[in-house]
């Protein structure tokens, strides 16, 4: 199991979706808690590779084709891991997530929505480039907890706000709590926006979303 | 369609942006936006890089400066404006005020100099709304983004439908169309492992569909298409002047690096812009003289 989480991590930080769908597919196989792959492989490669990035030392095709092997790793997981929730029912809580309008970055979104779903949340992935309007309508149609907003360029963050404005006017503010990330996003600015909870990275932003629903201090 | 020329205007002079005339650069340094210092100071209005960046700019070839305030959480309008007097102290050239906020560009475009260039407006039609009457109240041009509420698309032709819409919108509101420069939109080569290449083919498409069908000059921030690549300024440089050759008359860069200068530079040169190869050589002797 050691080895082929190892070979897993490695298969995402190369991005040679092969051999991390095999390895992926060899420890859902061997009966490994698929939250275990998710947490100690998935989730430590991409923050791995995170980490490279901001030191120059991995280039945005090679983040492309990452976040690529990340998705299909994800789908031979992720179907275990909801198959086995039925079991374990806390906290029985829907998160809608969206990377705002203008943004088309969304490998941090994904990271949270995947670890999201692995801590037991109902998760509705909104994807990219989502406008307010959607975001209102999503709300209204699926009564989720809670929103959580994803913005990774400083002249998209602003667009937090902007959601945040629209929910007010609709009378939905009340209503559900909204968590905001992103790169550029800091906890100053999430208070100044009076958005419910920030987080800095996909395992903070499950702590934060279990907060907000009640389930720790 | 024929272009017709963009005319700028600053306190050293006018800006001729169009076919016979050299390529522009508008300086892209001015910016807080991932810029941690520039940040720092200009949130505590502190104007000593800014100045610093619009000399060294213009010094380096830039005849146009980008000048943007925006730092989420901080006061736009009050930032843009201190900004734009400081530029002003130090040099003469014609700005580009870079907001998307209407607040922020009525206060800031009254102190500029001269005939600004605004940057930008959207084809949306709460952006077009917004921004079109300040440029028309102020005189100034104002850059178009090929994009509308639909996001941005790979088809040249749906792009040059947003900047169609754009132009149209400007002509309504009694806006010269020589006065709106469109941004066909320079998306990073290295974000869509599939559609990798289409980011520049697609750019140099819509230029030409843009200055065929509305005949209005094209500018793009070019930067932007090498993000996250190494070696940036070589992707910049061979992007420049392929976009020059389909017809791009300015672009938002640094012309600080030496391989996008020596890019427009070249570029002029081998378009007949540049008579004689005097710019190319007076570039070369001011380089030579300080040991470059």
């Amino acid at each position: 199991m050691r080895e082929d989480l190892e070979i897993l991590k490695r298969s995402l930080i190369r991005a040679d979706p092969d051999a991390g769908v095999a390895a992926a597919q060899r420890l859902v196989d061997a009966g490994v808690d698929p939250k275990a792959i998710l947490e100690e492989g998935m989730a430590v490669a991409m923050f791995e590779l995170g980490e490279m990035w901001k030191r120059g030392e991995v280039f945005l095709p090679e983040v492309v084709a990452s976040a690529e092997v990340f998705k299909r790793c994800n789908a031979v997981v992720e179907p275990v891991l909801l198959a086995q929730k039925d079991e374990n029912t806390e906290p029985n809580a829907l998160v809608v997530l969206a990377t705002v309008k203008g943004d088309l970055h969304d490998l941090g979104k994904n990271m949270v929505g995947a670890m999201l779903r692995t801590s037991g949340f109902d998760v509705h992935d909104m994807g990219k480039d989502v406008s307010a309007d959607k975001i209102v309508a999503a709300i209204q149609e699926m009564r989720p907890q809670i929103v959580g907003l994803s913005a990774l360029l400083t002249t998209t963050v602003p667009y937090q706000e902007t959601v945040i404005k629209r929910l007010v006017q609709e009378g939905l503010r009340d209503q559900v709590k909204v968590m905001v990330g992103g790169a550029p996003v800091t906890p100053e600015w999430a208070e100044k926006i009076q958005a419910d909870g920030y987080a800095n990275n996909a395992p903070e932003a499950v702590e934060v979303a279990r907060k907000l629903v009640g389930l720790a201090q | 369609m024929k272009v017709s020329d963009t005319v700028l205007a600053g306190p050293d002079g006018d800006v001729r942006i169009g076919d016979e005339h050299p390529f522009v650069v508008i300086g892209e340094r001015i910016n807080p936006t991932g810029r941690s210092r520039l940040t720092e100071e200009i949130t505590r209005g502190d104007m000593t890089t800014v100045r610093a960046d619009a000399l060294a700019q213009v010094a380096a070839g830039a005849r146009v400066l980008d000048v943007n305030a925006g730092v989420p959480g901080f006061d736009e309008a009050e930032m843009l404006s201190a900004v734009v007097r400081a530029v002003h102290d130090v040099v003469g050239v014609p700005l580009c005020v870079d907001s998307s906020t209407p607040e922020a560009l009525e206060a800031a475009i009254p102190l500029a100099r001269g005939k600004v260039l605004i940057n930008s407006v959207t084809a949306e039609d709460r952006s077009l709304d917004r921004i079109l009457p300040l440029a028309k109240r102020f005189g100034s041009a104002v850059i178009g983004m090929a994009n509308d509420e639909e996001g941005i698309s790979m088809d040249p032709a749906v792009r040059l439908a947003a900047a169609r819409k754009v132009v149209e919108a400007a002509l309504d509101h009694g806006i010269a169309r020589e006065d709106v420069i469109i941004d066909p939109l320079a998306m990073p080569i290295g974000a869509a492992a599939g559609a990798a290449a289409g980011a520049a083919t697609t750019m140099f498409e819509t230029i030409r569909l843009i200055r065929d069908d509305l005949g209005v000059n094209v500018s793009c921030g070019a930067s932007n298409i090498s993000f996250g690549m190494p070696d940036r300024r070589g992707i910049d440089a061979g992007f420049l002047a392929m976009a020059i050759h389909a017809g791009m008359n300015a672009a938002i860069a640094n012309p600080l690096h030496r391989p996008v200068r020596k890019a427009v530079l070249a570029a002029d040169l081998l378009l007949g812009r540049d008579a004689f190869g005097a710019a190319w050589i007076a570039d070369h002797r001011a380089q030579h003289s300080t040991g470059d």
